[in-house]
């Protein structure tokens, strides 16, 4: 509500608009990236070069764009949303054949000002494009098989490409969101089940016939999954991360080491400091109490987004919300994971505080369409 | 644009339920990230901390400066001295190739150097130093230094490494340092872990490694933080290191200078000593080496030539070779005849130059015989027969109980390596270590300190202390330790009857300075200086029948191996002794013309203080002491010319 409208079932037009924007999100957004700039001139060594600066320019960037998304009506957005999809894809086939190389994979394509990354593009354009399908798609079809192969599909082909990049974590997140999606939208649970189970089937399956008979798997293949899933046992390559970003944590204690003041950091013990492991530094400068404030803003960002969808009637705005909040969930809860030595080192990078340019500017527009949402609802 | 096509008021309750219960799925995850961290960061947190100190800190020993060695006067003998080296570190040098040819045109440098230099930079992280070169002159360093801005990478920094001034003079006495080998980490019990440094230096032999505790200090250390790839970016703290102890010897230097320049040329010993404190004044041993070179790294073919040498510089021929103690030995089988109450001094003797005993025919060393020899006779002509009569009627186990009672065949404790026991020989170690029985052709060639005696010079020192003092006079090396005094142990009386003693002494004064005296020709006519001393020739060869019928060769013409080794022991002055010498000169022919001279100079060196006047010589033997002096000048002048450039060098 706003305090200068008293008629309902209106919606907001011109300037009027930015007063119908929700600032709390603004607000925890800006203080999340905030945290983020003090991390990346921390782990610069007290230095605005060469992270925190760069980073704080396109957070501005990022902002404007934010607000500019934030003023189209979300109709818009839904009608491009197949447009942005297969502008997403062409952007990954261009990756595929031009792209550079990047940390061993193909991941960019250098734009000059800035290197676009555009598996971060496709983690939003997919939620937008699934939120658009189930808008379309009428209620009692949902859970037919043949309209469930469809978005099953557009999962598939973003993520077929990204794979080929080779970049799991993505992969896996794109399908997390997905799958996501489809449960927002009311696919039947029957389905979810099903997945789940046969899932956990097939695991149990390769795991209990390793060494006998009917093994499922070459030894070599469970070699590799062996050290994907436990680090600790290749000590001098990713088990030699994880150690050293364990202790960076444990070391901060309960109120951290000081603002610069963590040695791990500091002294290069962690890897990726600036980027997947940066919630590390934060946890040993800042400690428990810094680590965990951290994951309470994120916990408030995300259910502020589904706040503001719970109180649209609009489908499209609905969905795409719960998608880019469920997203952005994935994108920390996954990094936290990683970097606590929770799950395997997939790459991802913690939002709005890592240092990369996509990952900060795609997030933003996405959350510039959850503020479209939110202003363009009848009141 | 279009608006939107549906009816807003569509239920849309499946989705809010849907989302709710994601809701709580997310809540859970963030739970567990919740408890994970407080996991890590409450419950583990010490342990963490811990890890992450140990990941940082290092700690580094910081090397003890090793304690000094002095002589009696203070003058230094062992000493830690500035080690200029010049270092490289790559990651400040950018064009290394460059740089190491801009300093090889400043000093020299080998172009094995430059690549042995360069392979061990490439081995070593960027930010490491590597030392290219090592004692380098101070000009050199000025000059580095001087061209620093030319030079990126480049430092001169200065450590301290053992040196030596003396040189080769104290070889045998300090003996020198070295680094750690494998060897001494298994022969060293302790676990310093100063020994894991790398090139540390302890020490190899003789007092260095006698001493090498009190020496060699306590570490220091310090901490360090390190980062990840182990580069240093602070020191914490640091703790430094406990210097060892300074010790000062009883050695006079230049009085040990003096005896080696006196023994030089000859494969000889003599051992100098004050016969009220056994301080050991000299240690002398010919030829000798030059410890430095060990310090610096000797070369194989430096080493080789010394150990092959047949004069044997390792060995120091006054503590670690032993040798049968020939006619000066004499002394200790009358006195335990007499201490046995078997013989009294006027008792005579009578010698026709040999004795039969048990079938065998022993021979005095004069074919004539000395005809009735008394205990004095004895002494002073060193008649053989004499004391063949006299060890028949004492027994071997008399003899060889007052040898250890006066110091021969037993082990003196001073810090030196190698320290030899000698033997003074009885049928209990026959028994046992021969398994045979004793016999006693046996006795009578141990009465005149042949067969199976066997003494060191140092040991023959202390009995002729012994014999002039009366009292169990123990050798000291170590005069203090920092500064603190060394305990004079022994001085006890030997409860020798002073009548037998002085029978004994008053032989001895003869031998020195009357006309049969077998050392008269080596005596002085100082009569403040008057000696108190005795000649010994032993013989490394058995002489057989054979050729005794033949007539027996004279030392001159036999091979020099084969020669006879030449004694001399003496204590001076004789009414008021102050020191006892003992010198032996290996091959060396008869122990009056070959030992004998060499006691007496080094006896009056040793009590004028410098270098004895012509005056306090026989007009006879002025000219030959003339030459043998000047020789010796120009060699103690070449020496130290050669120790001048050794400090510069």
């Amino acid at each position: 509500m706003s305090y200068l409208e008293y008629s309902v079932r209106q919606i907001p037009t011109g300037p009027r608009k930015l007063l119908y924007l929700n600032w709390p999100l603004v607000l925890m957004i800006t203080a999340v990236a905030s945290i983020g700039f003090l991390m990346l001139y921390s782990v610069a060594g007290g230095s605005w070069t060469p992270w925190a600066m760069a980073q704080v320019q396109r957070f501005a960037l990022g902002m404007t764009l934010m607000f500019i998304v934030a003023m189209v009506p979300i109709w818009f957005w839904r009608n491009t949303a197949g447009l942005a999809f297969v502008g997403t894809l062409v952007l990954l086939l261009i990756v595929e054949f031009l792209g550079d190389v990047g940390g061993g994979s193909q991941r960019w394509i250098d734009l000059g000002f800035m290197r676009l990354q555009p598996s971060e593009l496709a983690k939003i354009t997919l939620v937008m494009l699934l939120a658009a399908y189930y808008d379309w798609l009428p209620r009692e079809k949902t859970s037919r098989p043949f309209w469930i192969v469809v978005p099953l599909f557009f999962i598939m082909l973003p993520v077929f490409l990204v794979l080929r990049q080779p970049d799991l974590g993505t992969s896996l997140l794109l399908i997390m969101g997905g799958g996501m999606m489809m449960w927002f939208a009311g696919v039947h649970w029957g389905y979810f089940a099903a997945v789940i189970s046969s899932a956990v089937g097939v695991v149990f399956a390769v795991f209990q016939s390793r060494g006998t008979d009917w093994q499922l798997l070459k030894n070599y293949q469970y070699d590799r999954i062996d050290t994907f899933l436990d680090p600790s046992s290749n000590p001098l390559g990713t088990g030699y991360h994880i150690t050293q970003s364990k202790i960076a944590l444990g070391s901060g204690g309960w109120t951290g080491r000081g603002f610069m003041q963590g040695t791990q950091s500091r002294l290069n013990f962690l890897p990726e400091k600036h980027t997947d492991f940066i919630f590390t530094t934060l946890a040993e400068e800042f400690g428990f109490v810094g680590a965990f404030s951290l994951l309470l803003l994120y916990g408030l960002i995300v259910i502020f987004c589904v706040i503001s969808a719970a109180k649209t009637k609009d489908r499209f705005a609905q969905l795409v919300s719960l998608g880019i909040a469920g997203t952005f969930f994935l994108f920390f809860a996954v990094n936290m994971a990683m970097v606590m030595g929770l799950a395997p080192v997939v790459g991802v990078p913690l939002p709005l505080v890592s240092y990369g340019g996509s990952a900060m500017l795609v997030l933003l527009v996405a959350f510039g369409i959850v503020q479209s949402a939110h202003v363009h609802r009848a009141r | 644009m279009k608006k939107p096509r549906k009816d807003p008021s569509e239920n849309t309750g499946l989705t809010t339920r849907r989302a709710v219960i994601m809701g709580g799925a997310q809540l859970a995850v963030m739970g567990v990230l919740g408890l994970r961290m407080r996991e890590l960061q409450v419950k583990q947190a010490d342990q963490y901390r811990l890890l992450a100190e140990e990941n940082r800190i290092n700690i580094r020993l910081l090397p003890p400066a090793r304690g000094q060695i002095f002589d009696r006067t203070g003058f230094p003998i062992a000493v830690n001295e500035p080690n200029y080296r010049i270092t490289i570190v790559r990651e400040d040098a950018g064009d290394i190739d460059e740089v190491l040819y801009r300093l090889s045109r400043i000093v020299s440098l080998s172009p094995e150097k430059i690549d042995e230099t360069k392979a061990e930079l490439k081995r070593r992280s960027p930010f490491v130093p590597v030392t290219i070169l090592d004692r380098l002159s101070w000009d050199d360093v000025a000059e580095v230094s001087a061209n620093a801005p030319a030079l990126p990478g480049v430092t001169a920094d200065l450590g301290l490494s053992r040196a030596y001034p003396m040189g080769a003079d104290f070889a045998h006495v300090i003996g020198y340092v070295g680094p750690v080998s494998d060897f001494d980490l298994n022969r060293i019990e302790d676990p310093d872990p100063l020994l894991q440094i790398p090139r540390f230096q302890i020490g190899k032999t003789g007092v260095e490694l006698k001493e090498e505790r009190e020496l060699r200090g306590k570490a220091g250390t310090k901490r360090i933080e390190v980062n990840a790839v182990g580069r240093v970016i602070r020191e914490l703290d640091r703790e430094e290191a406990l210097a060892g102890q300074d010790i000062q010897l009883t050695i006079d230097t230049e009085l040990q200078n003096w005896v080696q320049a006196r023994l030089a040329g000859e494969a000889a010993s003599a051992v100098i000593m004050d016969v009220q404190t056994g301080d050991l004044l000299a240690i002398g041993s010919a030829p000798t080496f030059d410890p430095n070179l060990f310090v610096r790294g000797i070369s194989t073919t430096d080493y080789n030539a010394l150990l092959n040498d047949p004069y044997r510089p390792f060995r120091s021929k006054a503590v670690q070779d032993i040798y049968p103690p020939g006619s000066t030995f004499k002394m200790i089988t009358a006195l335990a005849a007499f201490e046995a109450g078997l013989v009294d001094a006027n008792e005579t003797v009578r010698c026709v130059g040999h004795k039969e005993v048990a079938d065998t025919r022993f021979h005095c060393w004069k074919r004539a015989g000395h005809g009735n020899v008394d205990l004095f006779k004895s002494i002073t002509e060193s008649c053989d027969v004499y004391y063949y009569d006299l060890a028949l009627r004492v027994g071997i186990d008399n003899i060889a109980e007052m040898a250890r009672k006066l110091g021969v065949g037993v082990r003196h404790d001073i810090p030196m390596s190698a320290v030899a026991s000698g033997l003074a020989p009885d049928k209990a170690w026959k028994r046992e270590v021969r398994d045979q029985d004793w016999r006693i052709g046996d006795t009578v060639n141990a009465s005149i300190g042949q067969g199976y005696v066997l003494s060191s010079p140092l040991q023959l020192a202390v009995m002729t202390a012994r014999l002039a003092t009366g009292k169990s006079v123990e050798p000291r090396l170590i005069k203090s330790r920092d500064g603190v005094e060394t305990d004079i142990s022994g001085g006890q009386d030997l409860g020798i009857t002073g009548s037998t003693l002085d029978t004994i002494r008053r032989s001895m004064y003869a031998v020195s300075n009357e006309r049969r005296g077998t050392g008269y020709r080596s005596r002085t006519v100082n009569a403040a200086f008057k000696m108190a001393g005795k000649t010994g020739t032993s013989q490394v060869r058995r002489i057989t029948a054979a050729e005794r019928a033949r007539g027996v060769t004279r030392n001159q013409d036999l091979p020099w191996e084969r020669r006879d080794h030449a004694l001399w022991v003496n204590y001076a002055p004789f009414d008021n002794p102050r020191i006892a010498v003992s010198v032996i000169v290996e091959h060396g022919g008869g122990g009056s013309t070959a030992a004998a001279p060499i006691g007496r100079d080094i006896t009056l060196r040793a009590l004028y203080g410098d270098t004895p006047p012509l005056s306090a010589y026989p007009n006879a033997a002025r000219a030959d002491v003339r030459n043998t002096f000047r020789q010796m000048e120009a060699l103690l002048r070449s020496l130290d010319s050669d120790r001048n450039q050794g400090t510069k060098a």
